[in-house]
């Protein structure tokens, strides 16, 4: 019965925050704050969260909690953002490349301007991934594979639009290759899919290969230096791509939230970032740690915005 | 195998107490349609960071089972599935329930559940770095065919009414398009409105297609809920164990079909609970009496999903790959808590795999006596309390349990919407099931096509995709089976009878 009042506080809780008391810079934060992820638990965007919330409890005494509005990729999540009061103690997770791309392609009730950043706390950047017995050994393996067998070499990923499936476009254009990308619902179907044999290798993240390090190798990741946790596995760029890409994670307040609390709350997860124990626990995962604060959102979603709109475009996502 | 260390692990008092409280509570959040084993187990996921984490999983195990288990209550008492898994339990517990049997078929429930539980944990601890491969072999195109077999369910459910029975298939495949597509990210049938963005979430479809009918017939006639005969006749135990032992073969098939179903990642235990129903179905000498409170159905449904259980974490501690939304939430759990999965969790961490395993058992074995006991008063409330608050009551809970699941007010709304048209379609004869099966598989169905299309234009292989794999090939002779059958076996009915009349 204990459980059952506990999940009825945290309905309770959500209804009421709406029409909570106001907030005073200066103590941010003195009471509990609501952290929602727009997507359901036991994904990336959950763990990550959680991650963050023992340290958040240890550097500012509140707790942090968190809450799940699942639906449309994100979408019905975003589209309520803004409609949530901007005091501070209700912040959302926010991901990139759906940002971006879901209000382009059709309305859904949200576009990129209306989400207000404060912080982007890390990325998992792309990966190929193959099994353990692939006969490609290098990137380069693969790419003389896509060359001679155009269209052939079958990818699994994690959704369309996604970053995933841009990263596919973007090294398929520069790799001047044609691959089959194979859209799975999240990344554990898209790496069953690679571990059935039902694809030959998987566009998937450096935390596939964290998770899965008995059965996969890693043919390249998608970062500027290479990963501390592998650091046999070279970077997009150490073979002549420019290929610096993964799925963006960070937190949003309402348009409401005054422009000191933004900035409290912006240097609070920087420093969340910073605690050494919370940075190995995110790389043993296979995350890279990222730090975009405040002040530093806008120019990194205009530069993000532009590369993923040309290779939504190049991929049919967008028109 | 595990050695008496671990058994003797598993049976330390926390660990035994957090097995009861852990089946209690998940009994009791089962039951309530919209609170769901998932959401209990994120939201004590926090806690268990502080506990070591084999008795974290233990108590997440117990929830989880008694979840699945408490979903049977409504199924029988409200004609409201408590959890998917519960679907196929209404077919059968609800009419039963109607008749005056309610307390028998929930007992009949809890001993299923209980077996069902324990075979699919014997399949855990002995077979589950082999059985592992099965989530494999499955690849988008098995998993199409799969979804199409469990449509063709909907001609043996909707026996005498196959039209009717289709065109509720063709609606729940259509209400299942709304919103952002999984896996393309297409927006559809929106109709440019944010209230159907998030789709139409599949519990708080159950909840307003089973659930809205009941409540607005109980509304609209003077008769009693439930029929109850005068005299108390406690939980009818004996009575339910001599059926139980009768329908043995029935109980371990389901459990078998409920295991290897688990094992499917995407598939869970709505899906193991129909295909073992209409099995059970398939086999039984009163076949006639599937529909009508025959105990077979709530015995098959019920060990089906509760197998589940054992089968579903399969995948998820052999491959990391979740084989529920439950399992997702707990291996997330012990990736926070630096617990690797993989087949090395039986070998290098056994400690950890095997006490839990043990504890899941001793979960499931507690199950029988808590089950009975919260059963019997979930009866005793249903039975006993007025009309009036009754309605009101279970009114309240839909509301607050369908906005729970995603903390979403839309979902509100697609609920007593589709209750609304649920009761006005039963008027005409179309029930819910088929309906919910369109929902529930045409999402499987449709990602699998796409995935294998997609692949074998890789390959240039489209027949070979379709029709050259062996499991693929197996499922397609059980759709053709499924779907011939029960038209076959009505002409030789018929020609009999008129060998008779002659």
């Amino acid at each position: 019965m204990k459980l059952l009042s506990k999940s009825f506080m945290a309905i309770a809780t959500a209804l009421l925050t709406v029409s909570a008391g106001g907030a005073y810079a200066a103590d941010y934060p003195d009471q509990q704050v609501n952290y929602v992820i727009p997507f359901g638990p036991g994904g990336e965007s959950d763990i990550t969260a959680r991650h963050q919330q023992p340290y958040f409890k240890k550097l500012f005494g509140q707790n942090l909690v968190i809450s799940y509005k699942p639906g449309g990729g994100g979408a019905v999540g975003w589209s309520q953002l803004n409609k949530m009061k901007g005091d501070g103690y209700n912040i959302m997770g926010i991901n990139l490349p759906h940002i971006i791309i879901k209000p382009r392609q059709k309305n859904v009730g949200f576009t990129t301007e209306d989400i207000v950043g404060v912080y982007i706390f890390h990325y998992t950047p792309d990966a190929i991934v193959v099994k353990n017995d692939s006969p490609f050994k290098t990137l380069q393996d693969l790419v003389d594979f896509a060359k001679k067998n155009p269209g052939q070499l079958t990818l699994s990923g994690s959704g369309k639009g996604t970053a995933n499936h841009l990263a596919q476009v973007n090294f398929d254009k520069q790799a001047g290759i044609k691959t089959t990308y194979v859209a799975f619902k999240g990344t554990g179907a898209a790496v069953q899919a690679l571990l059935g044999d039902q694809v030959k290798a998987e566009w998937g993240y450096t935390s596939v290969g964290a998770k899965h390090a008995e059965k996969v190798r890693m043919l390249a990741v998608a970062m500027d230096k290479r990963h501390p946790k592998f650091p046999d596995v070279p970077t997009f760029k150490e073979l002549g791509f420019d290929l610096v890409s993964g799925a963006y994670r960070g937190i949003a307040v309402p348009k409401s939230t005054p422009e000191d609390i933004r900035k409290k709350l912006s240097d609070a997860i920087g420093k969340i970032n910073a605690d050494p124990e919370f940075q190995k626990r995110m790389i043993n995962d296979g995350m890279a740690l990222l730090d975009v604060d405040y002040a530093g959102m806008k120019a990194f979603i205009d530069e993000k915005t532009k590369s993923y709109v040309e290779a939504a475009k190049a991929g049919g996502v967008l028109k | 195998m595990p050695g008496t260390e671990y058994i003797l692990a598993a049976l330390s008092p926390t660990n035994i107490l957090l097995a009861l409280g852990g089946v209690i509570a998940g009994t009791v959040i089962g039951s309530l349609p919209g609170l769901t084993a998932t959401m209990a187990i994120a939201v004590l996921v926090p806690i268990t960071f502080t506990m070591d984490p084999a008795s974290a999983l233990i108590m997440l195990g117990a929830i989880y089972t008694g979840a699945v288990y408490g979903g049977a209550y409504s199924a029988i008492l409200l004609n409201t599935p408590g959890t998917p898994s519960a679907i196929a339990t209404t077919l059968d517990g609800y009419p039963m329930a109607k008749k005056g049997d309610g307390d028998l078929a929930v007992t009949l429930a809890c001993i299923a559940s209980v077996f069902g539980g324990l075979v699919g944990a014997a399949f855990l601890l002995m077979l589950a770095p082999p059985l592992a491969a099965i989530a494999l072999a499955f690849g988008p195109v098995e998993y199409f065919w799969l979804a199409i077999f469990g449509l063709t369910l909907i001609s043996a459910l909707s026996e005498g009414n196959l039209l009717k029975g289709l065109i509720g298939g063709c609606f729940g495949m259509l209400l299942a398009c709304i919103g952002v597509a999984e896996i393309s990210a297409d927006v559809r049938l929106t109709f440019g409105s944010e209230l159907l963005l998030g789709g139409v979430e599949i519990i708080s479809a159950l909840i307003g297609l089973y659930c809205i009918p009941v409540l607005i017939d109980l509304v609209a006639t003077p008769d009693r809920h439930l029929n109850v005969s005068g005299e108390s006749r406690g939980i009818r135990l004996k009575e339910a164990l001599v059926i139980s032992l009768k329908g043995k073969w029935n109980l371990i098939r389901s459990s078998v079909i409920g295991t290897v179903v688990g094992i499917l990642p995407g598939a869970g235990g709505s899906i193991a609970g129909l295909v073992s129903y209409t099995e059970a179905r398939r086999a039984s000498k009163n076949s006639e009496m599937f529909g009508k409170g025959a105990p077979e159905g709530i015995q098959a449904a019920e060990s089906a999903n509760n197998a589940t259980v054992g089968g579903g974490f399969i995948p998820t501690l052999v491959l990391g790959i979740p084989g529920t939304p439950p399992d997702a939430v707990i291996l997330g759990a012990l990736l926070v808590q630096g617990v690797r999965v993989g087949p090395n969790l039986f070998t290098a961490e056994s400690s950890i795999v095997y006490t839990f395993i043990t504890g899941l058992f001793l979960a499931t074995v507690l199950m029988l006596p808590t089950g009975l006991i919260i059963g019997r008063y979930a009866y005793r409330t249903i039975i006993s309390v007025p009309k009036s608050m009754l309605v009101a009551t279970v009114a309240f809970m839909t509301m607050i349990g369908t906005y729970s699941i995603r903390n979403s007010v839309s979902d509100v709304f697609v609920m007593i919407v589709l209750g609304i048209m649920g009761w006005v379609l039963n008027r005409f004869g179309f029930q819910p099931s088929p309906i919910v099966l369109g929902l529930i598989l045409s999402r499987i169905a449709e990602q699998g096509f796409v995935q294998s299309w997609t692949i074998a234009s890789a390959t240039g292989g489209y027949f070979q995709m379709f029709f050259g794999r062996p499991i693929s090939l197996g499922i397609i002779a059980a759709i053709i089976l499924s779907l011939f059958g029960p038209l076959l076996m009505r002409r030789f009915q018929l020609k009999q009878e008129m060998n008779n009349a002659e």
